[in-house]
């Protein structure tokens, strides 16, 4: 538990490098709004690894820090209401049990997706968006499923590090 | 990967589908436009969604309402124009032979975006 401070920077600066490695990698399929999500993967591992408290605030300084950096205030508002609600559903889910990382990764692409777009309506004042869900329910299983495997490898091979 | 897993997955897609299928079922119709020509000289184009009422030529009254377009009045003997049923699907058309005015419902054009997020 010492150590608990360390990590939390450590992680913080990991889900930073994520974000910024994400914007180098052009992953532009021709539909807006879809992404990998790489950050996502620390904040997937962290969720086995630190503290509920934790997890939420690295989370919410991943993003702001995140936003500063690449982004702008609206990208912050964005991703701060996605990841949040992705957080949340995440732990549900993981409190619930009956699912593993995979089920779980999951579900945080399709909230943190389904946040966004809920901003999105808001902001522009058009229910008609809501027609893009399906597109992005369906884009946030598949990036679901490649963060959830690999957390998965990467919790199986940092056992050792314990928070 | 757990049972629930899959399930979890299942609803998910399910979901997105059905999403789809009601969004192609209820766009039929929906952004379409209309077209009046006059003589086979384009005159002007109607979004069905706006509800408005025209005079086309002075002669024939064309009323857009509720998604719907249709010819309420003509200075024309027979009329058969006015008596036609509202046309809203695409490719329907009500046609004054007597004035040589053609209104079609054509496709609209494509959505375009009007803001891009990152």
């Amino acid at each position: 538990m010492k150590n608990s401070k360390v990590y939390f920077g450590m992680f913080t600066a990991l889900a930073l490098i994520f974000s910024y490695v994400e914007s180098l990698i052009p992953f532009h399929i021709g539909i807006p709004g879809v992404k990998l999500g790489l950050a996502n993967l620390v904040i997937v591992i962290s969720m086995y690894k630190m503290e509920k408290r934790q997890v939420y605030l690295l989370s919410i300084t991943r993003v702001v820090l995140a936003g500063f950096m690449f982004g702008n205030l609206f990208s912050i508002i964005y991703s701060l209401v996605g990841s949040l609600l992705s957080l949340l559903v995440m732990y549900m889910l993981k409190r619930n049990g009956k699912f593993s990382i995979l089920g779980i990764s999951m579900a945080g692409g399709v909230f943190h997706n389904i946040g966004q777009l809920i901003v999105a309506i808001m902001v522009l004042q058009s229910l008609n968006l809501i027609y893009y869900v399906s597109v992005l329910l369906i884009s946030g299983v598949i990036t679901g499923i490649i963060i959830g495997i690999i957390s998965g490898e990467v919790i199986k091979r940092i056992q050792k590090i314990c928070l | 990967m757990k049972k629930n897993d899959c399930k979890l997955m299942a609803i998910i897609i399910g979901v997105a589908v059905l999403l789809l299928l009601w969004k192609s079922l209820k766009e039929d119709g929906k952004e379409n436009v209309i077209q009046v020509k006059v003589n086979g000289v384009l005159r002007g184009e109607y979004d069905l969604s706006e509800d408005r009422e025209l005079d086309i030529n002075g002669t024939n009254h064309l009323v857009i309402k509720n998604g719907k377009a249709d010819v309420t009045d003509a200075k024309c003997p027979d009329k058969i124009c006015v008596k036609q049923k509202p046309i809203s699907k695409n490719g329907e058309s009500i046609v004054c032979l007597p004035n040589k005015i053609i209104i079609t419902v054509v496709e609209g054009k494509e959505d375009e975006l009007d803001a891009v997020v990152k």
